[in-house]
């Protein structure tokens, strides 16, 4: 896994909220206080088979973001372990309050998890778009931030996640994205990070979608002789400081990259920490202060440089080379 | 002493101590608590199956005050049943201490953190759902107040509590007409709030919410309907028992001055001679 050599093959056709649904269904048989609720999402989140074996665990609240959040934490308060199945741009959104109030202030064991997050949704405009969440999500006292970076991190995160006595946003995207693991047989920690690839002229810092652009770009520089360390922050909040610290001492430069503003996300987390404690060069790529173009994700993606092509420019103009 | 004058002596007793709550802290939501006080009173003395040495025990009622702001009359019940020591009342408001302006969870007997209206029929949604997922025989029973019918998510709440057919809820309006800018009819009319109640699929019964032998009886009663939500319209008076604050929207969080005080304690005092 520390070897971009052993990097897995593409062409992974299975979404991370498919995996999130078959690892909840695995773990809600075992838990009858395992619950699923879903704001008329149960399609969208991949919940029908979990919704049509374990009916009474699953608990449809309609279209209604506010509620979804306000019932889930009045569960959670009497003992249940409730997972909110919404899509992030409402759930991050609409029901900030509750997720402030009800669940990170009053803590309460709610989990909540915003799919078709980032740019997923790329067609159907800002409305729908969830670029703002880690910021939002992030500046709650008592509220944990995720992102997993794939289907097997998806899977360890929701095993590690049942049991996780704390609340928790996780964001996941809606389409397969590539595998950035060979495999679920790893040790998965909630705020530690992951050192995908050693590297010592750079490192890029990545979450979600984006670590496998990460190491692609690592993958490619490493035939012009150029180094990245590739860092995948899977948990946003508590961040591992020691990791960004010991990257930003080790390899002098920095870049991030997320499906997220360059306003309050990933970027703002890592300088955060570097301007405080080991300043060094900084380059935050995300989605700019604008409504986000419209495309697919591949092509959102593209528009905004949070490609292999534009970061190992930007990784070529920070060393000089 | 009879049931109904313990309880009306009670409340008395609670409104004095609110009043001086208020009153040393110099802020507080003076008419809201006093409207509420004997719903409080009822529910902590006669109705909710509680336990202050145990007060989390699995199967004890739960009472969520979404009207979180008044919550003067809530610290001085919790104290006197027993939850935490009566001398910290005197804290109320101060620096660093856990009796804030709204219900907190730190504090022994509070089951959720409120203030932001709007919340908590949706998280007692939620807690009367787990009692039916689980058997238990528990009610979950929430306070909301008349101006906080505006906020969207109570409707929210309010359909899931019917879709549910949650008949271990009980919502009950402190109904005393007034918000912080005036009539609630002038600000956002509610009129017929019974029936927009009744059209969401609750069983709806109204009662003065001042008068304790009314509260007992409305409270003993619930479920009303099997299958459905209860919701008790509380009609009260902003301020009551103190007859310059009553109805008298200004009150709704001034603190009274030193005469004002003087002369509620001795009004207050003139009601509970004849409580006996």
């Amino acid at each position: 896994m520390k070897n971009i050599a052993l990097k897995p093959t593409k062409g992974n056709k299975i979404a991370n909220r498919q995996v999130i649904s078959e690892t909840l269904l695995d773990l809600g048989r075992k838990n009858r206080d395992l619950l699923v609720l879903t704001s008329d999402s149960r399609g969208s989140a991949s919940m029908v088979n979990f919704g049509e074996e374990l009916p009474e665990q699953i608990v449809e609240v309609g279209i209604a973001e506010q509620n979804i959040v306000g019932m889930a934490s009045g569960l959670a308060h009497s003992g249940k372990k409730p997972f909110v199945a919404s899509p992030a741009c409402f759930l991050s959104m609409r029901s900030i309050e509750q997720i402030k109030v009800d669940v990170a202030y009053s803590k309460t064991n709610v989990k909540l998890i915003g799919i078709s997050g980032g740019v997923s949704y790329g067609a159907l405009g800002m409305s729908h778009h969830s670029v703002q969440d880690l910021a939002v999500t992030r500046a709650i006292p008592g509220l944990d931030v995720m992102m997993p970076a794939d289907r097997h991190e998806a899977k360890k995160m929701i095993e590690a996640l049942v049991d996780y006595n704390r609340p928790v946003y996780v964001r996941i995207g809606r389409n397969p994205v590539e595998d950035s693991y060979l495999s679920d047989n790893y040790e998965f920690k909630i705020g530690k990070a992951v050192t995908m690839n050693e590297g010592n002229d750079i490192t890029i810092i990545a979450a979600g979608e984006t670590v496998r652009v990460a190491l692609d770009t690592a993958d490619a520089l490493l035939a012009e002789g150029i180094s990245c360390r590739v860092i995948n922050m899977h948990t946003i909040k508590p961040l591992d400081e020691n990791a960004i610290i010991n990257a930003a001492k080790e390899t002098g430069r920095i870049i991030t990259i997320e499906e997220h503003s360059v306003y309050g996300g990933l970027g703002s987390a890592v300088s955060e920490t570097i301007s405080q404690n080991y300043p060094v060069p900084i380059k935050i790529l995300g989605i700019p202060d604008e409504p986000a173009i419209t495309g697919n994700s591949k092509e959102v993606f593209n528009h905004y440089g949070l490609s292999v092509n534009n970061v190992s420019n930007i990784v070529r103009q920070m060393i000089g080379k | 002493m009879d049931e109904i004058t313990f309880l009306k002596r009670k409340a008395t007793e609670i409104r004095m101590e609110l009043l001086t709550m208020i009153y040393n802290a110099r802020t507080g939501h003076t008419g809201g608590s006093l409207s509420n006080t004997d719903i409080l009173t009822v529910l902590y003395y006669k109705i909710m199956n509680i336990d202050p040495s145990n007060p989390n025990w699995e199967d004890r009622d739960r009472y969520v005050q979404s009207k979180g702001h008044s919550v003067e009359s809530l610290w001085a019940i919790l104290a006197d049943k027993g939850f935490f020591p009566k001398e910290e009342l005197k804290t109320f408001s101060q620096f660093g201490s856990r009796l804030i302006g709204h219900p907190n969870n730190n504090v022994p007997g509070v089951e959720m953190n409120t203030g932001a209206l709007g919340h908590g029929l949706p998280i007692s949604v939620g807690m009367a759902l787990a009692a039916k997922m689980d058997g238990k025989p528990y009610k979950v029973y929430t306070l909301m107040g008349d101006g906080e019918q505006a906020e969207g998510s109570v409707w929210e709440g309010a359909m899931a509590a019917a879709q549910y057919k949650l008949d271990n809820l009980i919502a009950i309006i402190d109904r005393n007409k007034l918000q912080i800018t005036g009539s609630t009819e002038d600000v956002m009319a509610l009129e017929p709030l019974p029936d927009k109640w009744r059209s969401f699929g609750w069983e709806v019964i109204e009662v003065d919410g001042n008068d304790v032998e009314q509260l007992v009886e409305v409270f003993s009663q619930t479920p009303r309907v099997e299958g459905k939500p209860t919701m008790i319209i509380a009609n009260t008076v902003k301020g009551k028992g103190i007859s310059f604050a009553e109805n008298v929207g200004a009150w709704h969080h001034r603190v009274p001055s030193e005469e004002e005080y003087d002369l509620a304690i001795e009004e207050l005092s003139k009601q509970m001679e004849v409580l006996v």
